[in-house]
């Protein structure tokens, strides 16, 4: 927990400018041709990734509430969107709006009666959901049925993908240390003592539930005007557990743990593209191994963050503490 | 309607394994399906390979899913039982993942027949209806276990321990009940009735494969909550008023609403009744 809440101008202007140097370097590296057409995918699969690990994150570590249909509001993010932009030939920002509106709404809407159920009963209520909206789009003849939507325009570029993950991180990381986060916190840490003291736990439940679904939707758009293509079954619940596989492994509660489990699971897929079912053997002993040697997942609720790299570079930054 | 019956009887012997597990361990068994699904696999290597007739099939598949539920308890979830059920939850997924991928490791994606020669198909006539022999086999030895069950648990030893314990696993204990072993049998005969149901499954779709656990999984997980989970006779209940349902909805309606409805089923269950049809209500206790 940060002590100082206001921001140091030093260290803020620092923060800005490795940003810039990792967009810049990225987007050279691009325009320039260094990274071909493989690295590209993946790069754009990381931030996709960093986005629905983190948001779904939010709903498992910090709210402590268990939820299973993350790749449904993915996949209303991405046929929000691709309705907009295809369709209807609006720009990109409106479509990404679309989604996120739509993915927070059908979020509001599942989550308002299912965030009433605890534990294993929201797990099973939320992953019939997402398999409900999978099933709903797969009847629905507009947006192609079984068979999805093809020839969307690929209108996810670097810049997009970066400015979606600084904005979902900005948001979500001054969500959790603003007072709602800590009252988010006390709902999971115990739900009837926050109550007494004054929390409505259902209202931060299902706020925590909405921003969440929300970036799940921003996640869906960027995949959809990434891959071309998109169709009901990619939204699967098993979709859902990939993601629930880098939330556990990076650590329930620990956003830094997120995208690095978020980084890590996507080259490791990468890496076994060819042998799917290993990949997936592989992600069942991760989540059996460490549900039962850690729990907590590999970072805990800890976080790296300006602490951390303070102590490694605490000289230029000038001061720590 | 028949069709429904049958079914619906797969999807009891299903959810009884869901309901005795939760009953006991306050666990979902997210791998109770695919347990079904190696059985239905076991059923299919021994008709296909060994040559044995369905009886024979049904038996060693039941035999060894037992074991394979008693060693994924073992090995997955007795480490957990102190820790948060979520966490046991997660387990209970990973392991679910395990086993359906490593069988498309094993014995690849594809789909595979049931041999037709393991059960001939004769259909009868009877007051206008026209009944299969697959229905009548699968009908009559799911009620064949169950009752089998009933009597397990109503009248054995073994059957009150089990009771007893998930009543309230320290005064069992102190009572000088086995609660590691009584866990152990209780993983065994819900995953013996699963394998049951597989091999059910096979003869009634004459098709398996590797991920065929997942959906009837979650509608006998829907069948049990119907029923109030935990309590053997709401799963049987339950289980038949699924199948029942399902067939009714693709007969009359969309097939493709299928999986949908199971669902429905299971959230307006949740939201006006969380405990089932049969549950008693509890206050938690602060």
């Amino acid at each position: 927990m940060q002590k100082t809440r206001h921001i140091k101008p030093v260290r803020f202007i620092v923060e800005v400018g490795i940003l810039v140097v990792i967009f810049t370097l990225v987007q050279y590296l691009i325009s320039a041709g260094l990274l071909n057409q493989y690295y590209q995918i993946n790069l754009a699969s990381i931030c996709i990734n960093i986005i629905l690990a983190v948001s779904l994150n939010l709903i498992n570590g910090f709210t402590g509430q268990l939820s299973l249909g993350h790749a449904g509001f993915m996949a209303v993010g991405a046929y929000a969107s691709v309705i907009m932009t295809n369709y209807m030939e609006l720009p990109f920002i409106v479509g990404i709006a679309a989604a996120c509106l739509a993915a927070a709404l059908a979020g509001f809407i599942i989550g308002v009666p299912t965030l009433r159920l605890r534990g294993d009963y929201l797990a099973i209520a939320t992953l019939g959901f997402g398999e409900i909206i999978r099933v709903v789009l797969q009847n629905i003849d507009y947006v192609g049925g079984p068979a999805g939507i093809m020839g969307i325009s690929k209108m996810t570029t670097w810049p997009w993908l970066f400015a979606s993950v600084v904005v979902t991180l900005v948001v979500i990381v001054n969500l959790i240390n603003s007072s709602y986060g800590r009252a988010i916190i006390s709902v999971r840490e115990d739900e009837i003592a926050a109550e007494l003291m004054g929390v409505n736990p259902t209202k931060y439940k299902v706020l925590a539930f909405v921003v969440g679904a929300m970036f799940a939707g921003l996640a869906g758009a960027l995949y959809a005007h990434y891959f071309y293509i998109i169709k009901p079954e990619t939204f699967n619940f098993l979709k859902s557990f990939d993601i629930l596989v880098m939330v556990v492994l990076g650590g329930l509660g620990s956003t830094t743990g997120a995208v690095i489990a978020a980084i890590f699971i996507t080259v490791l897929t990468a890496a076994l593209q060819s042998f799917p079912a290993i990949r997936m053997i592989l992600y069942a002993v991760i989540l059996i191994m460490v549900m039962i040697y850690r729990p907590q997942g590999l970072m805990g609720n800890r976080e790296l963050g300006r602490r951390t790299f303070g102590k490694v570079f605490g000289s230029l930054w000038g001061e720590e503490k | 309607m028949v069709n429904g019956l049958s079914l619906g009887a797969i999807y009891a012997l299903i959810a009884l394994g869901y309901t005795m597990v939760y009953g006991i361990i306050m666990l979902i068994n997210f791998a109770h399906g695919d347990i079904m699904m190696v059985g239905a696999y076991i059923g299919f290597f021994a008709v296909a390979v060994l040559g044995t007739n369905i009886f024979v099939a049904m038996a060693l598949a039941m035999v060894t899913c037992a074991v394979l539920g008693v060693v994924i308890e073992k090995v997955a979830y007795k480490p957990l039982r102190n820790s948060t059920r979520i966490a046991a939850l997660i387990t209970a997924i990973g392991v679910s993942l395990f086993l359906e991928y490593t069988t498309i490791f094993f014995l690849t994606p594809n789909q595979r027949v049931y041999p037709a020669e393991a059960f001939p198909v004769t259909n009868y006539h009877v007051m206008g209806l026209t009944l299969s022999s697959k229905d009548i086999f699968v009908f009559v030895s799911a009620v064949v276990l169950m009752i089998i069950l009933q009597y397990i648990i109503k009248r054995t030893k073994t059957g009150k321990a089990m009771r007893a314990v998930s009543l309230d696993k320290e005064a069992a204990m102190l009572m000088g009940i086995n609660v590691d072993k009584t866990i152990s049998i209780t993983f065994a005969i819900g995953s013996a009735l699963a394998a049951a149901a597989g091999v059910m499954m096979g003869i009634y779709y004459n098709s398996i494969n590797p991920l065929m656990g997942i959906i009837p999984g979650l509608k006998a997980f829907v069948a049990a909550v119907l029923g109030g989970i935990g309590i053997v006779p709401g799963a049987m209940v339950g289980g038949f008023v699924m199948g029942i349902l399902e067939t009714l909805v693709s007969g009359y309606g969309s097939s493709l609403y299928r999986d949908a409805v199971a669902f429905g089923v299971l959230i307006i269950i949740l939201l006006i009744k969380p405990t089932g049809l049969f549950g008693k209500n509890t206050g938690e206790k602060v």
